[in-house]
């Protein structure tokens, strides 16, 4: 009893006298790093390098998770598109991308350099690390993202900041679409592209009278990819029997999978991607699909966004399949081959289509700084807009002002049957004409807010 | 037990006045480390919330939970649809965030409470999982699923519209009246929220509820037989904890409007687990060391890539620095979380009573030189194991 007459005499003067010293280190404490605020001034903007000798990037990939062997690959050709700015190695897409203006000295004159952290695949995660990168490493661009999620919530994030975000593999319509931002830019394609460019070839190959049965990641990606595919496919006669929603990194996708023998489809659609897809892929070649005959006609699994890399992860079971590729290191034009080489030469394989968007979205950042002549984001984000450029791998291309959104050439591929090397796994069925891709900038919504913030 | 001697109310107010110093220069004294920066800062007091919260269950009655990142979610939840609905001002979604995860604490503390020791961890367990899970998938017109909830520009915030306050151009974001909760002074509004959390924190510590609650770790039959009813006592224990997860929860989402479901997963509740073991279990300030470190080794240590290793060695000649440099690669950047289960593996070996115990350990080699009546230094050091 004695101890609680104790504290009754505690509370009130000491609840006072303890806020009083709350409030009075508060006051001190308030005093210092004021001009860190946001707006502190209207023409400074986080990440400025102001006289300093460098300039930093950022590069936020997941270097753990489902999508770990994307962002590995994602992460070399970053540093390879620092080396060549900086002007060592020998140069790789500086010498064909047309317009540039980059000098291999850096960007304005500064050293390139970078920082990088994990998004672990976790839109929570990716935002910490690239509010580390903007608030204590200070970089004028953060690039990255091997999943849409992740690419929408950090573009979020770095348009609330005022930084400009180079999105790297996302394929989501939304990203360019419903949640477009001002400061964010994608160089890859997305869904909807991926459904029109494969479409045709479905047609040839499988015919019309084909009933499908999606298994779709369940996220943002995999929404608008169940969508795009869907509405391409059904364009063209098919019809859908079931989508299911699988979540990401499921690892096991058995209880998916055996539905879908006794569902009367004949084709299952595979809305998935990195290690998912691997998994997913080859437990469906193991459940016996392919060699299944439903309605007279051969079981086919197809997989709309495909890269090397899942190729290589799903080895037998990736053969004979159908899907849709951003580039492919097999390509012959002169960009494209530049690009391979470099990238060899520094790591002893191909690049894979992740690796190649990344490359080219810093030099294209690097570039607009150069042609805006400051890092001033809302002068560089006038030079992306609207921007047309040659010479990267997919023929001439055009950074939409309207989207954010690059138009070029859509590649649909097939796994080899017999692979000459290791990489050597999907061979290019057609290379699909930017003008079949193209769809109207309003056709999903979204607005891209203000150029300062 | 040595931690139910009373300590003056004088020195806890000395306590709280030099925490009160610490936390608030954090931003000047943190800079030569490199974490005096404000989305690091505000990581350290959320958790440090956090897990001060969780040490009330699990440090005073011993009922490990291993569900406390449910109540984490639904804070921030809670706290960005008050933000998406409401105003984008802090308050409501603050007392939405606490309120309702103390609602859901209650809901699963009523089922999970009627078991104890490792049956209590499994439901609560049980009870996490399932709401990362509908988090995750079937709530999604509620959570937005993986992609998260967002703020959007066509939002209501039917209170701020009709204050006149009308968000054209950017996305607004969450402020204190005007102060934003982003950046520094994001930093401020948790840094102050911690310190209020703490000194209720350091009251229930002191209380006599706090002195039940011990002795329900200590004896819970040996409670019963005296005749209390332990169950309510923890009830309002577990409750409190689950409104400080959500307070924490909601400061997340204020200091980043966005709320994810991987917040529910059975991984950050371990994390707070691993925070509170590793900063020591029982002890009043052990919590927040834990938060800082496992904080600090996530965001820094994850960060050092072979470039920065290779500038850190180039010390060191040419044929030397490459393999040292691959060798520490292995203990940084991705391979952060192999650092982090080596500290912990230490100091549960070493020091199972966290960094606590260290510290006790060194301030009584220091104060033995002295003295040589080691019996009452060694109370001394249970004491202040137990209290600070």
């Amino acid at each position: 009893m004695s101890e609680t007459k104790l504290i009754g005499n505690v509370s009130r003067r000491t609840i006072l006298k303890g806020s009083a010293a709350t409030t009075g280190a508060a006051l001190i404490g308030g005093t210092f790093p004021m001009h860190f605020i946001k707006n502190a001034h209207a023409q400074t903007f986080r990440g400025d390098p102001g006289s300093a000798a460098s300039v930093k990037l950022g590069f936020n990939v997941p270097q753990t998770g489902p999508y770990a062997d994307e962002g590995a690959d994602e992460l070399r050709a970053y540093q390879l598109a620092v080396k060549h700015i900086n002007g060592e190695g020998d140069g790789g897409m500086l010498n064909t991308m047309k317009p540039l203006e980059l000098k291999g000295n850096g960007i304005l004159g500064k050293k390139v350099e970078f920082v990088t952290g994990d998004t672990q695949t976790k839109s929570d995660a990716a935002r910490a690390s690239a509010k580390r990168m903007i608030e204590k490493d200070n970089v004028a661009m953060v690039t990255g993202g091997s999943s849409s999620g992740v690419a929408i919530a950090v573009q979020g994030l770095c348009q609330e900041m005022g930084v400009i975000f180079m999105a790297g593999l996302t394929h989501s319509n939304d990203t360019t679409g419903k949640d477009k931002k001002r400061y964010g830019f994608r160089h890859f394609f997305n869904a909807y592209m991926s459904g029109q460019a494969i479409a045709p070839v479905l047609l040839d190959e499988y015919g019309n009278e084909r009933r499908a049965y999606h298994l779709t990641a369940d996220y943002t990606w995999g929404w608008t990819q169940e969508e795009s595919i869907k509405a391409a496919t059904e364009n063209i006669g098919w019809e859908t029997v079931n989508t299911v929603r699988t979540p990401v990194g499921a690892g096991d996708f058995s209880q998916y999978i055996t539905p879908v023998l006794n569902s009367g489809a004949d084709v299952l659609i595979l809305n998935h991607y990195g290690k998912d897809m691997v998994n997913s892929l080859t437990q469906a070649v193991q459940f016996g699909l392919r060699d299944k005959q439903v309605n007279g006609k051969n079981f086919e699994i197809v997989v709309p966004l495909y890269s090397r890399l899942m190729a290589q992860g799903a080895g037998e079971a990736a053969k004979g399949i159908l899907g849709t590729t951003n580039w492919h290191w097999s390509l012959t034009d002169a960009g494209s081959q530049a690009f391979v080489k470099s990238f060899g030469q520094e790591y002893g394989f191909p690049p894979s289509q992740a690796a190649h968007t990344c490359y080219v979205q810093t030099l294209l950042y690097a570039n607009a700084c150069e042609m805006a002549g400051t890092f001033a984001p809302w002068e560089v984000i006038k030079q992306l807009e609207g921007f047309e450029f040659d010479g990267a791998g997919n023929g001439p291309t055009l950074y939409r002002a309207e989207d954010h959104q690059c138009f070029k050439d859509v590649l649909v591929v097939r796994g080899k049957e017999n692979p000459q090397s290791n990489f050597d796994l999907l061979e290019v069925v057609k290379n699909v004409p930017r003008a079949q891709v193209e769809y109207p900038a309003d056709m999903f919504g979204g607005e891209l807010g203000p150029y300062q913030v | 037990m040595s931690n139910t001697k009373i300590v003056s109310p004088k020195k806890d107010m000395i306590f709280m006045a030099i925490l009160s110093a610490v936390v608030l220069t954090m931003p000047l004294w943190l800079q030569p480390f490199g974490a005096a920066y404000p989305d690091l800062m505000q990581k350290f007091m959320i958790f440090g919330i956090f897990a001060i919260g969780y040490n009330i269950l699990f440090g005073l009655t011993g009922y490990l939970s291993f569900g406390h990142a449910a109540f984490l979610g639904v804070g921030s939840y809670t706290a960005v649809w008050s933000f998406k609905l409401l105003s984008m001002n802090v308050i409501p979604a603050l007392i939405f965030g606490t309120v309702l995860s103390g609602l859901f604490a209650l809901a699963i503390g009523f089922v999970s409470l009627r078991r104890s020791g490792i049956y209590f961890s499994i439901l609560t367990l049980a009870f996490a999982q399932m709401s990362y899970n509908l988090a995750y998938s079937v709530l999604t017109p509620i959570t937005n699923g993986e992609t998260g909830l967002q703020l959007e520009q066509a939002d209501p915030r039917v209170l701020d519209r009709m204050s006149g306050i009308v968000a054209d151009g950017s996305l607004p974001t969450p402020n204190l009246f005007g102060i934003e909760g982003i950046g520094y002074s994001g930093f401020y509004i948790c840094a102050a929220l911690m310190l209020i959390s703490f000194f209720i924190y350091l009251r229930i510590f002191r209380s006599p509820f706090g002195l039940k609650l011990r002795a329900i770790k200590s004896n819970q039959n040996r409670m019963g037989y005296t005749g209390f009813s332990t169950r309510p006592y923890l009830m309002t224990a577990f409750v409190i904890s689950g409104m400080y997860a959500g307070l924490a929860g909601s400061l997340l989402a204020v200091t980043d409007p966005l709320a994810g479901a991987e917040r529910m997963q059975w991984t950050a509740s371990g994390e707070v687990v691993l925070i509170t073991i590793l900063g020591g279990v029982g002890t009043l300030i052990g919590p927040l060391l834990g938060a800082g470190i496992i904080k600090y080794f996530e965001n820094i240590f994850s960060a050092f890539n072979d470039t920065v290793l290779l500038n850190a060695f180039s010390f060191l000649p040419d044929w030397l620095a490459h393999p040292v440099a691959s060798l520490v690669g292995l203990f940084v950047g991705e391979g952060w979380h192999l650092t982090l289960g080596l500290v912990f593996m230490l100091i549960v070996i070493f020091l199972p009573g966290g960094i606590m115990e260290g510290i006790s350990r060194l301030s009584r080699l220091v104060t033995n030189r002295g003295k040589s009546d080691s019996h009452e230094n060694k109370e001394k050091e249970q004491t202040s194991a137990g209290e600070v």
